[in-house]
């Protein structure tokens, strides 16, 4: 699981949740592979990304490699910054772990990089 | 400055013609090409004369479709032989002559379609255009100009006539995506499903999105991943969802008759490793469709699916029947939810629901709805007051079932009380079992009806030939 798609991720369909964001990474296997890097999709896509949850989550599996707290100014430009933020959005894969929902604490599962977030028949 | 439009051939497959119009038309609105029919194309030819002003733009448009096998700048057709030697003799020598350079080879090729030549006659055909002044030298493979003639004998294949309806020749100015087709095949796949879309229908499916590069598009019914490959192709962020643990992790049952068990290292994201997008891999995730696990304001740039029928695939969502059920402490662990029917209608309606809140405006939504075709009626497809349907093409399955290819495009954001919003639709299930079934019945008395008339006949005539 990429943390961009993690940044996507509620557990608010949950009975007595509410906002189910964001949710937590327990990590016990982080990959780090190189993917091509595309500027324009980065720039496009950093606008969509809740920054913060981004930063605290790299911040908790040890992936922040220098990324800024805050989106810097014309970031569309800044090379530098667009790697940083393709590295954390698009290189680092949690292979194994878990995400937790901060409100109930129900842990969900990633395995071989697939998180699974089927609920049971008595959560729905 | 304003440039002259030209007059352009575009031969296209004979397959999946229904679809034809609805991908030019896709391709025509995403790439702003100014390209149009001359006159009303006839819908069983397989080509089209078309005007554009432009052959780059042209191009482009050729280069991303699915159907368009090539395109040619034309330089004359007629009804008969005589009059195309005729039109291409006072076909302007200025046009002609950028192409025939001393220092740029050749090659003209011969094609007929629905009939059969020889080479040698062949050979005879091409040598007829001997009057053209091309000073290059041939070449057959990779040539630097390819000059086209076509012979067009309707698409009877049983019963061509003598001489053809329409006779073509002109310059080859680019191919479509057929070679991409062969490449993508499931054949050479590494990990499939039972209900796996071939790649031209997926391709299909991604042009009729709009897919364009750095867009992010979603799968929420995945299955082994084929729409993704598609989309990814055509520079795609590609993400997708699914209710099935065993399908994603590939621990299904092995869908290629030769294969025993699947291998350890099957998967969609293997599939992007074999053709070389793993960079725009982004996820799958093991989810409930029923239970959206997206950020409120996620969006997406298109949704490109085949949800289950219910048919081949089971329609579930999570839950019980039962009243008051608690998974007990000791079992949490190892728990695997139960199922229960999720209904074609709710499908559609979560789905259509769920494109209106999360593509963003202008993105598209592709999807398959399956339909008997006796009771279809357009009031009956699924939609959204915020979807407006921009195409919806029909795929025969057999006599009385069809797929229908539905094409949405979002055109406002929903208010807070079209965000679920109910739609009805028919359950085409409950008929096409009960038609199957009698069909099948039906089909088999009358097959040994027959035989046994036949032979009852048989009997007599050697009766009547004894006497």
């Amino acid at each position: 699981m990429k943390l961009l798609t993690h940044n996507m991720l509620t557990s608010k369909c949950m009975k007595a949740v509410t906002v189910g964001y964001p949710l937590a990474i327990n990590a016990s296997d982080v990959r780090v592979s190189e993917v091509d890097f595309n500027p324009d999709f980065i720039a496009k896509i950093i606008p969509k990304v809740d920054w913060a949850v981004l930063w605290n989550a790299a911040e908790s599996i040890g992936q922040l490699e220098g990324l800024p707290k805050e989106i810097v100014e014309n970031y569309e430009n800044d090379q530098d910054f667009l790697k940083k933020a393709h590295h954390v959005l698009l290189e680092v894969d949690v292979i194994n772990g878990e995400l937790i929902c901060p409100e109930t604490g129900r842990k969900f599962p990633i395995n071989n990089g697939i998180p699974n977030l089927l609920l049971n028949e008595d959560e729905v | 400055m304003n440039k002259i439009a030209r007059k352009y051939l575009v031969w296209f497959a004979q397959e999946h013609t229904e679809f034809r119009s609805a991908e030019i038309d896709s391709l025509r609105a995403m790439l702003k090409t100014d390209m149009k029919p001359c006159d009303n194309p006839d819908t069983n030819a397989p080509y089209w004369i078309v005007e554009s002003a432009s052959e780059t733009d042209l191009k482009r448009l050729v280069n991303r479709s699915v159907s368009i096998r090539s395109c040619f700048e034309l330089w004359a057709h007629a009804k008969n032989i005589d009059d195309l030697h005729q039109k291409l003799r006072n076909y302007p020598r200025h046009l002609m002559e950028p192409y025939f350079q001393k220092d740029l080879s050749f090659k003209i090729q011969v094609e007929t379609f629905c009939k059969h030549l020889t080479q040698k006659e062949k050979v005879n055909k091409l040598e007829t255009f001997s009057y053209l002044p091309i000073k290059g030298p041939v070449k057959l493979t990779d040539p630097d100009v390819c000059l086209q003639y076509i012979e067009y004998y309707g698409t009877n294949a049983n019963d061509p006539p003598e001489f053809p309806y329409f006779v073509f020749f002109g310059r080859w100015v680019a191919g479509g995506l057929r070679n991409l087709m062969k490449k993508l095949s499931l054949k050479t796949r590494k990990f499939i499903g039972n209900t796996s879309m071939d790649p031209q229908l997926s391709l299909l499916m991604a042009n009729q999105a709009q897919v364009r590069s750095g867009d992010m598009v979603l799968d929420p019914f995945v299955g082994s991943g084929s729409l993704l490959v598609a989309a990814a192709e055509f520079g795609g962020y590609v993400i997708g969802g699914d209710i099935d643990y065993l399908m994603l992790h590939a621990r299904t049952r092995p869908s290629r008759i030769t294969q025993k068990e699947r291998s350890a290292d099957e998967s969609i994201k293997a599939n992007m490793d074999q053709y070389n997008l793993q960079h725009r891999y982004l996820d799958v995730l093991i989810n409930d469709f029923a239970l959206s696990f997206w950020r409120d304001n996620v969006e997406f740039d298109s949704i490109i699916t085949d949800p289950p029928y219910g048919i081949r695939e089971a329609t579930e969502r999570v839950g019980t029947n039962k009243e008051n059920f608690k998974v007990s402490e000791e079992h949490l662990s190892s728990h695997i939810p139960a199922k229960i029917e999720y209904g074609i209608s709710n499908i559609y309606k979560d789905l259509l629901n769920f494109s209106a809140k999360h593509l963003r405006l202008g993105g598209r939504l592709v999807c398959w709805f399956p339909v008997f075709r006796e009771d279809y009626k357009e009031e009956g497809l699924p939609g959204h007051p915020c979807l407006d349907l921009v195409a919806n093409c029909e795929q025969v399955l057999s006599k009385v079932t069809s797929r229908r290819l539905l094409t949405f495009e979002k055109i406002r954001q929903p208010e807070a009380s079209e965000l679920n919003l109910e739609c009805n639709i028919t359950d085409f299930r409950e008929k096409y079992f009960i038609v199957r079934e009698e069909t099948r019945k039906e089909r088999r008395t009358r097959e040994a009806r027959v035989r046994k008339e036949n032979w009852i006949k048989s009997g007599k005539n050697k009766d009547n030939l004894i006497k």
